[in-house]
């Protein structure tokens, strides 16, 4: 069906072109002995004024258009704000969209209604008017003051937002790959462990070192949670290429660079069911967005970010915290180095297993 | 007419007198190894048409994919072959690779080639007044060099791991890691080797510009009288000679990194089940090396289409350009901040943020020059007398998408608003309104307008109208509603929104802009069909068809080598005196037939001492001294 519309469109437009080309040659053939080359400037063609009135007919309808589309829609493309900063960048957003509109309609006014106004007639004169020393300084002035407003209410913003993020921050690692995210948490300790990329492998798949004894109780999770009205410090990371960390409702976006850990800080104000309520939609979900080309599965790279209710998070947490990535992989004890293990044991919540299989061993080899 | 009649008869250059005696040059060295600037310009042209042929066509294949994801491309198989999978649809990693080629071949090969390259060369000779570039030999590598990188980037499109997929700006380490993507394979090799040459032949060809501007202006050429296309090309060719040694110098790290084992972008790396040995380097730093020529690449591209623009449309209007010196003190301007404000390209990879602000301040600082020549081309059309050929039209829609893009670059130059908006649709809105699409314009106006002096014939002057048309508003209807795509906070190159509940939207929006691209593009053909067969069909133009006042426009209707058959003419006078006012004491002694009669332009070549009748006072006082510089009217 659609090959045959595209097909149609293509053959309408040969038409189109063939007709036009044929009316014009016609015409030419017609107007032959008046056209020979001894004239000496182009002669201007009694369409000239058409040019100009179809200028005028282009923005009316065009400002139409604009207008009607961008204020009908205007709740389908701006999506509901979820985060702090997201609603004094989107008023700063609105203050540039009032001005660039405002000039943009006005500058094509001018335009095109010169192009009117202005066009050829055999006895008028142009106006010798070279320049305007007045004019043009009024015009390097006031974009320039427009634009130091813009600026500087841009970087008072862009200061905080990029600025440290505060001390009480839930902190979550955030790795991109070829194509899905890991997210690492802290675990009880509060702090997470460090990593090397030469540890990585299939399971341990964010490198995590366990040399290092911030890692013993860190734990995996499938999904970002992350609670309401707090901030929350992503930690980003990048394992093969550049991908970038990105969500249109919390108007965040950072990339995740090899080599070079990144971060960006937040507060989410709307929880995912508020959000589920709000948009009507029972199935809405955050989604993390991978914002810069990674290869081949790039459009797929999406990742879950689910915003709970501050008590719903402390719950969550307080049951994710035990499953460490050593008590789920508990082979990995053995790349912790051995002054360490008990600790590790301790701390990853391996106690207990190791214990009930010492007992059990113990009574297996005594019968 | 009495001011074209004027000729100079003496010339105090006789070096330079003689050089009527032609002598017949063979096929090759005159339309294929030429040395002729006329030529080289025109090979540029037509190379530059083929790739935006090129060009333009893979955009449709991956719209077609973007507007309609469910239909079959089974038709393309004959031309795409095992890049249609099995399900008839598009591969995935293709869609990359033609986003990617796409870019290039644009931002390169059409609208930098293309338009700088066929009109520095074409129009610096004829309207500085020299037979031809300083080095005619070096302009002609110049042009096999753009051709050898022509050929090695064409080949790279039917190789069997297909061509370059990174995104035109090859970030590593995504370029560096066959493992990362197949078309980081052999196609990234050739596209390194591509772009090489290219840079080969803009600096050869820029070299030559700068000197020539500098060296070869003809008696009475100050830079004071220079048309703006001179100044605007000038300027390109220094932004060009300080920014692509620095792509080079980005290219070859990277081919460094690639084959070499070096370590110079790539760190910590795990990949395909293994971790690399690659340690200390930095990706960022391949972003500032290649931002570093990647901002001042978009106003070489921009920069010679204002400047084509700013000619047609003072010429066109029968008015002098509006503030001729504000004009090239903005693209000055223009010129110094494209080199300070390539980080705005960065400012979520991860960049210091301080940076940030820096490159903030300043990017929306390059928007106050910008401005002023919006606002300039807006006065020259106020009480003009506006003729609206095909050239005109053109730059009038040039202007009208340098703002509109133009406007949104304040969005994405502020940093805060850039974090929402960077990598979406917005982005792509943007710079296809104001580098793409508005550089394009200019492309075709100055073809359209220098198509006379090229080829000695007229191009039809409807189709090119109609052409105008159906380009300008199928342009709009292409790129305008992909802002509200961008705001709603799609990304860019992806191959299809489906994966995302987010980007459930917008569909029939997508559809819509696939349509008006293929409609767009369509119409280029009137202008294929217009631009081939005038040249052989086409009405015989006149020597000044438009009523002009640069210097090409005093050749023969067909230049040959060295331009001017005489003495190459001297200049008197700024190229902008359209419809300067005549005095009331010698307007009251003409009779009304006389009147209407008058000439409304003074060529450059006509000294103030044969223009009493419209001198300003300071010109009078020129005129005096100007008799003793040997120029004598010639009564016909």
């Amino acid at each position: 069906m659609l090959s045959l519309i595209i097909i149609v469109a293509a053959v309408l437009i040969l038409a189109v072109i063939f007709t036009a080309y044929r009316v014009t040659a016609l015409v030419d053939i017609a107007r032959k002995s008046k056209n020979q080359d001894d004239k000496s400037v182009y002669e201007v063609p009694k369409d000239n004024k058409w040019h100009g009135l179809l200028g005028v007919l282009f923005i009316v309808i065009g400002f139409a258009a604009f207008f009607y589309f961008s204020i009908k829609e205007s709740n389908v493309y701006n999506l509901p704000i979820s985060s702090d900063h997201g609603v004094i960048v989107e008023d700063l957003f609105s203050i540039t969209m009032y001005i660039t509109v405002f000039v943009f309609v006005m500058t094509h006014i001018f335009l095109f209604g010169f192009g009117w106004k202005y066009r050829h007639k055999k006895k008028k004169q142009a106006t010798y008017y070279p320049h305007n020393n007045k004019l043009e300084l009024i015009w390097t002035v006031v974009p320039a003051i427009v634009l130091a407003v813009l600026i500087i209410s841009g970087l008072k913003e862009w200061n905080k937002i990029t600025g440290p993020a505060p001390e009480e921050s839930e902190i979550v690692e955030i790795m991109g790959y070829q194509y899905a995210w890991a997210f690492r948490y802290p675990g009880k300790d509060g702090m997470l462990g460090g990593y090397d990329f030469r540890l990585m492998d299939a399971i341990n798949s964010v490198g995590i070192d366990l040399a290092d004894q911030n890692a013993h109780d860190d734990f995996m999770a499938s999904q970002l949670i992350i609670p309401k009205g707090q901030p929350v410090h992503l930690k980003i990371r990048g394992r093969d290429v550049i991908h970038s960390v990105y969500n249109p409702h919390f108007r965040i976006q950072m990339n995740a660079v090899p080599g070079m850990p990144t971060r960006f800080w937040f507060v989410p104000t709307k929880s995912t069911n508020e959000m589920r309520e709000l948009t009507g939609n029972p199935d809405f979900n955050y989604e993390l967005v991978c914002n810069k080309i990674c290869g081949k599965g790039h459009y797929s790279m999406k990742g879950i970010i689910t915003v709970l209710e501050p008590d719903e998070y402390d719950e969550w947490y307080k049951e994710s915290q035990e499953n460490t990535f050593l008590k789920q992989n508990p082979s990995y004890i053995s790349k912790v180095p051995s002054h360490l293990k008990e600790a590790a044991k301790i701390a990853a919540g391996l106690e207990n297993i190791s214990e009930k299989q010492t007992v059990s061993t113990a009574y297996s080899s005594s019968k | 007419m009495s001011v074209t009649d004027i000729q100079l008869q003496e010339d105090l250059d006789h070096h330079d007198d003689h050089h009527d005696e032609h002598h017949e040059l063979g096929f090759v060295s005159k339309y294929i190894f030429s040395t002729d600037h006329k030529t080289i310009g025109k090979q540029f042209l037509i190379t530059g048409i083929l790739w935006a042929i090129i060009g333009g066509g893979l955009s449709l294949i991956f719209r077609l994919q973007l507007g309609f994801p469910e239909m079959d491309l089974e038709w393309l198989r004959p031309v795409l072959g095992k890049w249609i999978t099995e399900g008839g649809k598009l591969d995935a990693e293709f869609y990359l690779a033609l986003v990617t080629m796409h870019g290039t071949i644009m931002v390169f090969f059409v609208l930098t080639a293309g338009l700088s390259g066929t009109f520095s060369n074409f129009l610096i000779p004829l309207q500085i007044g020299a037979r031809d570039m300083a080095s005619g030999f070096m302009n002609m590598l110049s042009y096999w060099f753009f051709f050898a990188s022509s050929v090695v980037m064409f080949i790279s499109l039917f190789i069997e791991t297909g061509p370059a997929a990174g995104g035109w700006t090859v970030y590593p380490p995504l370029s560096a890691l066959p493992q990362a993507i197949q078309g980081s394979g052999l196609g990234m090799t050739l596209w390194l080797v591509s772009m090489a040459l290219f840079i080969a032949s803009t600096l050869l060809g820029g070299i030559n510009y700068i000197t020539t501007v500098i060296n070869l202006r003809t008696a009475g050429m100050s830079f004071a009288r220079m048309p703006l296309t001179i100044w605007a090309f000038f300027i390109t060719a220094i932004l060009g000679l300080l920014s692509f040694p620095v792509l080079l110098s980005a290219a070859l790290l990277l081919i460094f990194d690639r084959s070499f084992g070096t370590s110079f972008y790539l760190s910590e790396i795990f990949i395909a089940g293994e971790a690399l040995p690659n340690m200390g380097g930095s990706p960022i730093l391949y972003q500032h090396l290649f931002w570093f020529l990647g901002h001042p690449e978009v106003y070489i591209i921009i920069l010679p289409a204002l400047g084509i623009t700013s000619e047609i449309i003072a010429t066109n209007a029968r008015k002098p350009i509006f503030g001729y010196k504000a004009m090239i003190g903005s693209m000055l301007g223009i010129g110094f901040l494209s080199f300070i404000v390539w980080a705005h390209h960065m400012f979520v990879t991860g960049m210091n943020p301080f940076l940030g602000s820096v490159f903030t301040i300043l990017t929306l600082v390059i928007a106050v020059p910008s401005a002023i020549k919006a606002f300039n081309y807006i006065t020259t059309l106020w009480k003009g007398n506006i003729v609206f050929t095909p050239a005109m039209l053109f730059s009038i829609g040039l202007v009208s998408f340098f703002i509109s893009g133009g406007l949104t670059g304040l969005f994405l130059g502020n940093s805060v608003l850039d974090i929402n908006l960077h990598d979406t649709y917005f982005v792509v809105a943007h710079f296809h309104l104001v580098m793409g699409s508005a550089a394009f314009f200019g492309l075709v106006a100055g073809v359209y307008h220098w198509f006379p002096k090229m080829f000695g014939r007229m191009m039809d002057d409807r189709l090119g109208k109609l052409h105008f048309w159906l380009s300008f508003v199928g342009i709009y209807l292409v790129f305008f509603p992909l802002h509200y795509i961008g705001i709603a906070g799609f990304p860019r190159r992806y191959y299809s929104f489906t994966s995302f509940e987010t980007f459930s939207i917008y569909g029939d929006l997508n559809a819509f802009v696939t349509i008006a691209a293929i409609l767009t593009f369509s119409a280029q053909f009137i202008f294929l069909f217009n631009f081939f067969y005038s040249i052989y069909r086409g009405k015989l133009a006149p020597a000044n068809p438009w009523g002009s006042n640069t210097l090409e426009w005093t050749t023969p209707r067909n230049p040959g080598h060295g331009n001017w058959t005489g003495a190459i003419p001297k200049v008197f006078r700024w190229p902008y005196d359209y419809s300067k006012p005549y005095k009331p004491e010698y307007l009251a002694k003409l009779s009304e037939e006389e009147k209407a009669n008058l000439s409304d332009f003074i060529p450059q070549t006509v000294p103030y001492s044969d223009t009493p009748e419209s001198n300003l006072e300071h010109e009078d006082e020129i005129a005096k001294t100007e008799k003793d510089t040997g120029a004598v009217k010639v009564e016909a």
